[in-house]
């Protein structure tokens, strides 16, 4: 049992160092940002004399040096404190926690539609006959190229305009979800689709696929139990990469859709100068991309058995 | 599970084809793989292809599945499986056919069976499929298929992926996937290439049984004593016909068509013996290898000793053999010869000066007078890149910088090993086996090295091929007074090259001497099994029985 807990061991020490990282950079970055954190805090057009700045400056501890305020920040970061908002003034924890729900959400539906999209497509276009992978293939193109924005812009107009089929902003019902998972899942699954497809028919070259087919399979067996799972290696490392960028894919989509969640905070924090809200974003994305890796490292070994327990040098 | 329970009647044959063609694509592209084959296979008997690569034996036993591929086009006067006209089958009659009535063992097992599935559910599929069993009992006759190809600890080993298994076991698993469903005939490709002599034989008795036991085998193989250990009847293959046909006895002692007489005199050993290979011409040894100990650390800290104290010398001009059966230690010598693995104890020296236990910033200036030639120069070589770089690299981090005495310098070289210019702008895919193999000697030649390390440089190579590429290495033996240290498990090319041969068993060298010596009267019980095991030898001892 010892090396499993050697692995758990340096797992969650990596993912310290990933979030230390993270968190250090954002510090440092934001330090650089001209400008008085003071403004930030009392707003642009208030009137405050120098006694109070100061009161304030001290009370947010931004009077202190550099070094102190950093240990002071990392101290804080470890015990789950993420200060403050000068904009809400709220805790920033809270605000995220109250947040997170929406995106959490929209980010699933996205993920897992965005899978659906790229298998069922993927399994329909890798036949014999060329026309179908060359129409996908254009089509995959227009969408990665398109701009999220304007792909959620174009949905609206269609959907909510003028077919008026779903609601243009977030009513509380399911159908609200609809035009924001499909902004979010619509290139991501063109990628994907792309890479598995490449895969896919990389596989379907594979000798173990005419021993397969020598078999009697018939071909949808062939692609859905052999094929299809070697296809899945790369793009489910695609996939997980996704997943961690679905928070800044979300920074767009909730404001087109005028939706509440970490991306629309993000966005506040950001162009009011909110420093705590923004470090606590960083931090946050920080942990999620660590989470996700080890979901999709995990899920790697339970599609290539190639992958587990290296055994060490193989014999001469 | 013994007899076959398909076939029309005892004596029609359950395979009959008459002038088949082969063809991929169309038009200007069109290329015919196989031109007017006829050939027959019964209940029981064995029928060998043989050809090299390229030959079209492949293409023609795939047509026999319906799966020549989606571009090939298949014409035949008659193409007959097991009584019924194949010409009219459409895809669910082949489906039927395909792991019922024809099983595959294709050639490569660790890429024939699928990599990210146990074997045990590889072995399930055509039972499954062709609904042989019911599902529930369909992971005990699993088992029973495995006990039946000689697998030991079914239970484990049908839990086991591919790479877990040795090359013998994995070539057990094929054969039994492709047995599953009880065909009538078994097409084996290749089924003994790389793999050791004597897990080769155990798997020629394994499908010795099977014809035995009622099964028709076709057989296809460019190894010629596996033919000979197996087939009833032989049909040589070239350029997509069969060139002869008939009882292998007749073709292989009376050979009558030219190419049939080329590919007998190929197979090393088989052909009229040739000048003694050369011996060391004397002078200080380039290498001295003296008690080397390597071990490694198993899954569960268990400690495996791959070299348990290993000694020899290598002098210019000499060529040493190194042979034993696959985990024999033999890789792991090999890498520390070539100062890539540190020995625990011992050490390895080379001209003279200390080789292992020194940094590889010393070691770095000195590797130009030692190199490789790698078994597999395909996956050696970066596909990407063309002869002339291949070669050019290796020049220039040997110090020729200037780029007009860098492609000199490499036609000379590609003409030392039996190519020229016109292959500088190929890259290794558009290149065959041989030529591939001889641009490997050609890289490991371009630093104008003292030693080379061959690792089993022509078991995937044809046998004419294989002769052309030893030919080679005798000719660079003698013109360049270079040592080698050759690795095989080939014995009979071991023989044709090496003048001092060593055999290798768990780590240590359980005999070593003067080649003919330790072949002709070999002392120990695991040089004899290696002997034994090739399947070549069995003819001629047999023949040397028979004179005495």
């Amino acid at each position: 049992m010892r090396p499993v807990v050697r692995q758990v061991a340096v797992r969650l020490g990596g993912a310290l160092l990933v979030v230390w990282g993270a968190a250090s950079c954002a510090f440092l970055v934001l330090q650089l940002v001209p400008g008085d954190p003071v403004r930030a805090v009392v707003g642009a057009n208030a009137l405050v004399d120098a006694g109070q700045r100061e009161e304030i400056r001290h009370h947010y501890g931004l009077d202190r040096p550099l070094p102190v305020q950093y240990v002071t920040y990392l101290g804080h970061l470890l015990t789950g404190d993420l200060g403050d908002s000068y904009q809400l003034q709220q805790p920033v924890s809270g605000v995220l926690a109250q947040q997170l729900r929406p995106t959490a959400e929209l980010a699933l539906y996205a993920t897992l539609l965005a899978v659906l999209l790229a298998v069922v497509v993927t399994v329909a276009t890798s036949g014999r006959a060329r026309w179908p992978r060359r129409l996908s293939a254009v089509v995959e193109l227009v969408v990665v190229s398109t701009p999220s924005f304007w792909l959620g812009i174009m949905l609206l107009t269609l959907f909510s305009f003028r077919l008026g089929w779903l609601p243009v902003s977030d009513s509380g019902d399911v159908r609200s979800l609809v035009l924001p998972v499909i902004t979010l899942a619509l290139p991501i699954a063109a990628v994907l689709t792309q890479v598995m497809r490449e895969g896919l028919l990389d596989a379907l070259r594979s000798p173990f696929v005419l021993t397969a087919r020598a078999r009697g399979l018939t071909e949808p067996a062939v692609r859905s139990r052999h094929a299809l799972r070697h296809a899945a290696l790369p793009a489910l490392t695609l996939a997980g990469w996704f997943t961690g960028t679905l928070l800044s894919g979300a920074v767009v989509v909730e404001n087109v859709f005028a939706r509440s969640g970490i991306g629309r905070v993000t966005l506040q924090a950001v162009t009011s100068r909110d420093l705590p809200l923004v470090q606590g974003v960083v931090a946050l994305s920080a942990v999620v991309f660590v989470a996700v890796g080890t979901v999709v490292e995990l899920l790697c070994l339970a599609v290539d058995p190639r992958l587990r327990g290296a055994t060490g040098v193989k014999a001469a | 599970m013994s007899a076959p329970r398909t076939g029309p009647s005892p004596d029609e044959p359950l395979i009959d084809v008459v002038d088949l063609d082969v063809r991929f694509g169309e038009g200007t592209t069109r290329v015919q793989a196989v031109r007017g084959a006829s050939l027959r296979l019964s209940a029981g008997r064995c029928l060998a292809l043989v050809g090299e690569s390229g030959s079209g034996k492949s293409a023609l036993a795939r047509s026999l599945l319906g799966l020549a591929g989606p571009t090939a086009t298949v014409g035949a006067g008659r193409l007959s499986l097991f009584g019924r006209d194949a010409l009219a089958f459409g895809p669910r009659d082949w489906r039927a056919l395909r792991g019922r009535r024809i099983g595959l063992v294709a050639q490569d097992a660790l890429v024939a069976l699928d990599p990210l599935r146990p074997i045990g559910k590889e072995i399930a599929e055509p039972l499954l499929v062709h609904r042989v069993v019911p599902r529930h009992q369909a992971a005990d006759r699993v088992i029973d298929l495995l006990e039946r190809v000689g697998v030991p600890e079914p239970v484990e080993r049908a839990r086991s992926h591919v790479h877990q298994l040795s090359g013998g076991l994995r070539q057990r698993a094929l054969i039994a996937s492709a047995l599953a469903a009880q065909p009538g005939v078994l097409i084996a490709d290749e089924p003994t290439t790389a793999l050791d002599a004597s897990v080769q034989a155990r798997i020629l008795d394994l499908l010795g049984e099977l014809t035995k036991a009622g099964t028709g085998l076709l057989l296809i193989s460019h190894d010629l004593a596996v033919v000979e250990a197996l087939a009833d009847e032989v049909a040589v293959m070239r350029g997509g016909r069969i060139v002869e046909q008939g009882p292998v006895r007749d073709v292989l002692d009376r050979p009558r068509h030219a190419y049939t007489r080329a590919l007998l005199d190929a197979v090393p050993g088989g052909g009229p013996p040739g000048a003694a290979p050369p011996a060391a011409t004397g002078g200080a040894p380039i290498l001295e290898v003296t008690d080397v100990v390597k071990e490694f650390r198993g899954p569960r800290g268990a400690r495996r000793t791959a070299v348990a104290g290993v000694s020899f010398t290598l002098r210019p001009g000499e060529t040493l053999g190194l042979v034993g059966e696959s985990g024999s230690g033999k890789s792991t010598l090999a890498r520390m010869v070539l100062g890539l693995l540190s020995p625990d104890s011992g050490d390895v020296r080379l001209d003279g000066a200390a080789w292992s236990g020194v940094s590889e910033r010393e070691r770095r200036p000195r590797r130009r007078a030692l190199q490789l030639v790698p078994q597999d120069p395909l996956s050696a070589f970066d596909p990407r890149w063309s002869v002339a770089r291949i070669v050019g690299e290796a020049l220039q981090t040997a110090g020729v910088h200037s780029r007009q005495e860098r492609r000199e310098e490499t036609v000379r070289l590609l003409e030392q090993v039996g190519l020229s210019a016109e292959h500088l702008d190929r890259r290794p895919l558009a290149l065959s086996g041989g030529q591939r193999q001889r641009v490997a000697v050609a890289r490991a030649l371009a630093p104008r090295p003292r030693l080379l390390v061959c690792d089993e440089p022509v078991s995937a190579l044809d046998v004419s091929v294989q002769a052309q590429v030893l030919g080679v290495l005798r000719e660079l033996q003698e013109s360049l007074d270079l040592a080698m240290l050759f690795i095989s498990h080939d014995l009979a090319v071991v023989r044709e090259v090496c003048a001092r041969v060593m055999v290798m068993k768990d780590g240590r060298v359980v005999e070593s001497g003067p080649v003919e010596e330790v072949f002709s009267a070999p002392r120990d019980a695991c040089t004899r099994a290696l002997l034994e095991a090739v399947p070549r030898r069995a003819h001629a001892r047999h023949a040397a029985e028979e004179r005495l």
